[in-house]
């Protein structure tokens, strides 16, 4: 069984009289280990289906299995589960908590998986060693540059040892030079520690860095091929 | 499972945050807090008083008190007519089986006089068991006996204060005092009582045997009669049995007809006092009451910041709930924040309150008791409400969907 299935999600917003399909019956199936970029337009539904990934939002119809698990079957409580156990959020506005140090934003997950302190402390200080903020450990959001602080979620997304890392924009919000070093952060993730990575991009430059491209537009999926034949 | 030190840690620092809007927000819980204590305190404070002055009384005390007379149709009031006498104690003590002690006094004012000094009280003819019924204590000297009544003796004990106006420091005892012109020797001190409830000084009196008064002080038209008789129950429950045999014993020795009123009165000092007792207790529990509308107050105040700070922390609600924490783990949070907030109220109001209680204490009349009953209770009281009017902005948090959350701007 793959790492994730997906068959015929069809998410449905009502606006008054109009309704409106934001994913139009999608399908889509990840091996482990995989690198995928969604791709695709605003308003292209790729958002919509990233959210839909993330356990976060629930499709109107559809199924979706989570390493063999049916999760759209399960209560708000058990989602959390899902999320801190089996995902790591990368997210285009850092989304670290405010008036928290670095150290405390990474053992965040943990407090919520029933980790201790102290080890807790531990992998979170480990975890900041890898995204090379070691000596940044209490340095609060507002005190550290974009780039430093997407790569303190990096920390925080990688700390529970969750199998598939979800990025949504994640260079969005960063120059050029902090993104070539942000995604290289991710082609570490996924080629040394074998991490599945789903990564949500309109830069054809970030998309560069994955295996596998998908398009979306109009909710729906127009292609999906490997990386070397995407951009040709 | 649930990390409290982390959910405690995280709280204290959303609280430190905004700082001003803590205080203020625990500031109708330290209102509410102090306010019931200091209110208890008082009505406590009341209430020992008053149970000291029935204790100072004597326990379980009746008094008899002569009837009155009717005279042309005008009624002269209780005690215009004596009726009782030395006899009629004796009697009571021999017949009721429900008395302990009776105490036969005759009472009146009389200026006393040593050496250059006078002085003007209320000197009291009594029997040894006087000293029992009214628990005095002889602070020197002795106290009177049987051969002062029998021999009519000319001792007298005198009060603190009676001491104090005409002698000064030096010692009074075997020192000749003149009482209505007649040379008395004071044979005892008593031992100082205080005031009463009713801001009476009891130590501005002197006894002097009961004998003694009746036909040397207070010359009377009815001979061996005495103003009242001071009677003790053997105990509280025997009071109302006493009382019906007294006044059962008295109707036969004063040959009182079937249909006729009583000539004497009978009256329940521990009752009344019991009675003020317990209005004064209903008094605390009023008090206490409207101290705690404020808590219940500063608790709605609580509510309405707690809701604020779901609001605007609907962001870190969502980025918490897409990394894994369930509902429970937000209800909690928020929770924890509500009930440090109205603990540190408690704390605070609890010291706030003590002192204040005690500052009334010592610069006002009032007397001011502080137990440990009122401080627990309203601290608990404070953490009741801080988790009952955190509940529903905790609930609210909780019950977020996490893709509206964190989309939240």
């Amino acid at each position: 069984m793959s790492l994730i299935e997906i068959k015929n999600l069809i998410k449905t917003y009502q606006t008054g009289d109009s309704s409106f399909n934001a994913l139009d019956d999608v399908s889509l199936t990840v091996e482990e280990g995989e690198f995928v970029a969604i791709m695709g337009t605003s308003g292209s539904g790729k958002s919509t289906f990233m959210n839909t990934l993330g356990c976060l939002d629930k499709p109107t119809s559809g199924s979706y299995h989570l390493d063999g698990i049916d999760v759209l079957s399960l209560n708000a409580d058990k989602l959390s589960e899902i999320r801190n156990l089996k995902l790591g959020f990368v997210f285009q506005g850092f989304n670290l908590i405010p008036r928290t140090t670095a150290l405390e934003n990474v053992e965040m997950p943990m407090i919520y998986k029933g980790i201790p302190p102290q080890e807790r402390i531990e992998k979170a200080r480990y975890a900041l060693e890898i995204v090379g903020l070691k000596q940044r450990e209490n340095h609060l959001p507002n005190q550290m540059s974009g780039g430093q602080q997407q790569r303190v979620a990096i920390a925080r997304a990688i700390v529970n040892d969750a199998p598939i890392i979800l990025a949504d924009e994640p260079t969005g919000n960063l120059d050029t030079k902090t993104s070539i070093e942000v995604m290289e952060f991710f082609v570490n993730l996924n080629e040394k520690a074998g991490k599945t990575i789903i990564l949500v991009t309109h830069e054809p430059d970030i998309a560069e860095y994955s295996k596998r491209v998908v398009r979306f537009k109009d909710g729906k999926i127009i292609s999906d091929k490997p990386r070397a034949e995407a951009f040709v | 499972m649930i990390d409290f030190s982390s959910t405690l840690k995280i709280s204290l620092r959303s609280l430190k945050v905004n700082k001003m809007r803590s205080v203020l927000t625990s500031l109708g819980i330290i209102i509410g807090v102090a306010a019931v204590i200091i209110m208890l305190s008082i009505g406590e404070g009341a209430k020992q008083r008053i149970t000291k002055d029935i204790e100072s009384m004597g326990s379980n005390i009746l008094m008899i008190m002569s009837g009155s007379t009717t005279s042309g149709g005008v009624r002269m009031g209780s005690g215009s007519q004596p009726t009782l006498t030395l006899k009629d104690a004796e009697a009571i003590v021999k017949n009721c089986p429900s008395v302990k002690f009776a105490a036969p006094t005759v009472n009146g004012v009389q200026q006393i006089i040593y050496s250059n000094q006078n002085w003007s009280t209320s000197v009291y003819g009594v029997t040894p068991e006087y000293m029992e019924v009214q628990l005095w204590e002889i602070e020197s000297g002795r106290g009177l006996n049987r051969d002062d009544i029998k021999n009519n003796t000319k001792s007298a004990l005198i009060g603190a204060t009676v001491a104090q106006n005409l002698f000064g420091d030096v010692n009074p005892v075997n020192k000749v005092i003149r009482i209505g012109g007649m040379p008395f020797k004071v044979v005892g001190l008593l031992k100082e009582k205080g005031q009463n409830g009713m801001g009476q000084d009891k130590d501005d009196t002197v006894l002097v045997p009961v004998t003694t008064a009746q036909k040397k002080l207070f010359g009377t038209s009815f001979p061996g009669t005495v103003k009242f008789i001071n009677i003790q129950a053997k105990d509280a429950d025997s009071l109302t049995s006493a009382e019906e045999e007294i006044k059962e014993l008295l109707r036969e020795r004063h040959r009182i007809g079937k249909n006729d009123d009583d000539d004497f009165t009978i009256r329940n000092f521990t009752q009344m006092l019991e009675t003020v007792k317990q209005a004064s207790n209903t008094m605390a529990i009023l008090l206490g009451a409207i101290a705690s509308v404020s808590l219940l107050v500063g608790g709605i105040g609580i509510m309405n910041i707690m809701l604020v700070s779901v609001t605007e922390r609907t962001k870190e609600i969502g980025i918490r709930m897409a990394i894994g924490a369930k509902s429970l783990d937000i209800q909690i949070q928020f929770l924890m924040e509500a009930l440090v907030l109205s603990m540190i109220g408690g704390i605070i109001g609890i010291i706030s309150g003590v002192i204040i209680a005690q500052l009334i204490g010592t610069f006002s009349e009032m007397k001011v008791a502080i137990t440990l009953m009122p401080i627990l209770l309203s601290f608990g009281f404070s953490g009741l409400v801080g988790v009952a009017f955190g509940y529903y902005p905790a609930y609210k948090a909780s019950m977020l969907n996490p893709i509206d959350a964190l989309r939240y701007e």
